[in-house]
């Protein structure tokens, strides 16, 4: 028999979240501005719904819409990152929104909708499928750094990221049509099945893609747009920007090389080499001057994009398998970063100097001793979860015989350490400030998850690797 | 003389060169920036529809057309983060998107 209707069933997180996006928008426009914290809450329990129902999906690969949509174990891992990570960004806005007067609904519903976006794009099977998830996604970006309209910096972090962000969708759109034209179809099985031998339109094809691709996960050299962006954009959008959207952009990144064009592994290996050196050099070295700590952080997420790439440089299973452990923890450390940032409030202002943090262990001790966790994670330092993710990724890229990128990146790991102690030292010995504002209950939860689970990985690791096999062999 | 898929696709090389170069050497006014946006994006659409018209095979036209109705809610977006962005800066000038620095 004919199937009539196409495979909805399989689509079902992408489904719920679209039409309460548009449920969302349709409450808010007759309750007015009075309902954000009513819309806020539901669309946390729609993200909810939707991560268990990705959670919940049929195991195995299933092909939706004529090989537009790919849902397989590794875009179930992923999809459920990124809405876990949209998720507990939402829920850290929820406080701030009230404090700064800027509670509006649009806030959640563009969070619902990016969050389709990120979806769509983890699973797209086809150029197509993959634009139109970017696009989705990164419109509801740009308008999400401007959403504090009254203020300069983060109006002008929004018009950044828009020039920036279209010119980078405008190399992929480019390298896609040049892709379309040399194996004549958008399909990425098809394409890898045409691509034997690589040709050169071709390749200029696949380093367009590449190219718009690398802006999204900030990787240099299209990172330039990072450091403004997260500083000027409202914190807890910044909190979004560094955990959903580079899952997102990850994945999309490792299903392009992976499953349209593992037949020309030799060509995009040497830019993925490139650039994850790139990343990790400029993320060590930029960070030590900052002073301020969104761009602290905005550097060391660029850094912490080029160790990940140093999995899949290394093009195997094992690779990947890295990856994905890598980008998982490096979701929980960020969002446990950015819980302390939040706290950063004196007398109701927001703070965002790092010498702000100072004598922080004796006004908090029991926020002193998270972030100081968190901060010797990011830096990977054993036996904290950022060391064993780095180990992984390490470790793959030595037995597919590239040394020269893991030294290099045990390198600048080293460099990096120096700027994230520093922060541990100003908590530690510098002259205690005034102690800030009382941490609302979320962001105390939200900080404790995350600073547990970095400190105590290394006790129980294998539910996490065992999840990420199961997704990196799905695509080999 | 014949006019081949490589004219075309000449054409569009130039119109996305032209784009990126006035994305980055335009040194006056976003709105110019936002209309090398599109001109980017039309050479794009030039390259979907020649390999289109030039392989037989439809799928380049239905991402042309998808491309055209992205491109409009693009210049939607971006005009709309420019007029607030003019409202609390006052100016639309490409040297004073400079609050920050970098």
């Amino acid at each position: 028999m004919t199937q009539l209707l196409p495979p909805i069933g399989a689509v079902l997180p992408e489904l719920v979240l679209a039409v309460s996006a548009i449920v969302l928008i349709l409450i808010g426009a007759v309750r007015g501005e009075g309902a954000a914290n009513f819309i806020t809450g539901l669309a946390i329990a729609v993200l909810a719904a939707a991560g268990v129902l990705v959670l919940l999906g049929p195991g195995g690969e299933t092909v939706a819409f004529n090989g537009s949509l790919v849902i397989d174990p590794f875009g179930r891992f992923m999809k459920a990152l990124a809405i876990f990570g949209a998720m507990v960004a939402l829920i850290m806005a929820v406080d701030w929104q009230n404090r700064e007067k800027l509670a509006r609904f649009e806030y959640a519903v563009l969070f619902v909708i990016a969050t389709l976006g990120m979806c769509m794009l983890v699973s797209a099977g086809d150029l197509i499928a993959l634009y139109l998830g970017l696009e989705l996604m990164s419109f509801s970006l740009y308008v999400l750094a401007a959403i504090n309209r009254d203020s300069v910096r983060s109006t002008e972090a929004g018009l950044k990221y828009f020039v920036l962000g279209s010119l980078s969708s405008g190399m992929l759109l480019y390298g896609s049509s040049l892709v379309y034209g040399f194996t004549g179809s958008v399909n990425f099985e098809v394409i890898a099945t045409v691509v034997k031998e690589p040709s050169i339109g071709l390749i200029f094809g696949l380093v367009f893609v590449l190219a718009g691709l690398c802006f999204k996960i900030s990787a240099v050299p299209f990172h330039m747009w990072t450091p403004d962006v997260y500083e000027g954009a409202p914190t807890p959008v910044t909190t979004f920007f560094a955990t959903a959207p580079k899952v997102a952009g990850m994945a999309i990144f490792i299903r392009v090389v992976l499953e349209a064009f593992p037949h020309v592994a030799h060509q995009w290996q040497q830019i993925v080499v490139f650039v994850s050196i790139a990343s990790m050099v400029l993320g060590a070295f930029a960070a030590i001057g900052q002073r301020n700590i969104k761009r602290l952080l905005a550097y060391s997420s660029i850094g912490h994009m080029g160790f990940a790439l140093v999995g899949l440089a290394a093009g195997t299973a094992e690779g990947v398998r890295g990856v994905l452990v890598y980008i998982a923890i490096y979701v929980a450390m960020t969002l446990g970063s950015f819980a302390c940032v939040l706290t950063m409030r004196r007398q109701g202002r927001a703070v965002e100097n790092i010498d702000e943090l100072a004598g922080l262990a004796r006004n908090n001790p029991l926020m002193a001793l998270m972030f100081g966790a968190l901060m010797f994670s990011l830096a990977g330092v054993p036996p904290l979860a950022g060391f064993l993710a780095k180990y992984y990724v390490f470790v793959a890229a030595i037995q597919a015989g590239l040394y020269g990128l893991a030294v290099i990146g045990v390198l600048a790991s080293v460099v990096g350490a120096y700027y994230y102690l520093r922060v541990v030292k100003v908590m530690y010995f510098d002259e205690p400030a005034e102690a800030f504002d009382p941490m609302p209950t979320e962001l105390k939860a939200v900080l404790a998850l995350s600073g547990l689970f970095t400190i105590f990985y290394f006790v129980y690791p294998a539910p996490l690797i065992e999840a990420a096999g199961v997704a990196a062999r799905s695509l080999f | 003389m014949e006019i081949g898929l490589s004219h075309y696709l000449t054409v569009a090389a130039i119109l996305f060169t032209l784009g990126t170069l006035g994305i980055f050497l335009n040194r006056k006014n976003v709105i110019v920036i936002l209309m090398s946006i599109e001109l980017i994006l039309l050479a794009v659409n030039i390259n979907l529809v020649s390999f289109s018209a030039f392989l037989g095979n439809l799928t380049g036209q239905v991402f042309a057309l998808l491309v055209l109705t992205v491109a409009a809610a693009e210049a939607a977006i971006g005009l709309a983060i420019l007029v607030v962005f003019y409202r609390s800066r006052g100016s639309i000038a490409v040297e004073d998107i400079n609050a920050m620095k970098g």
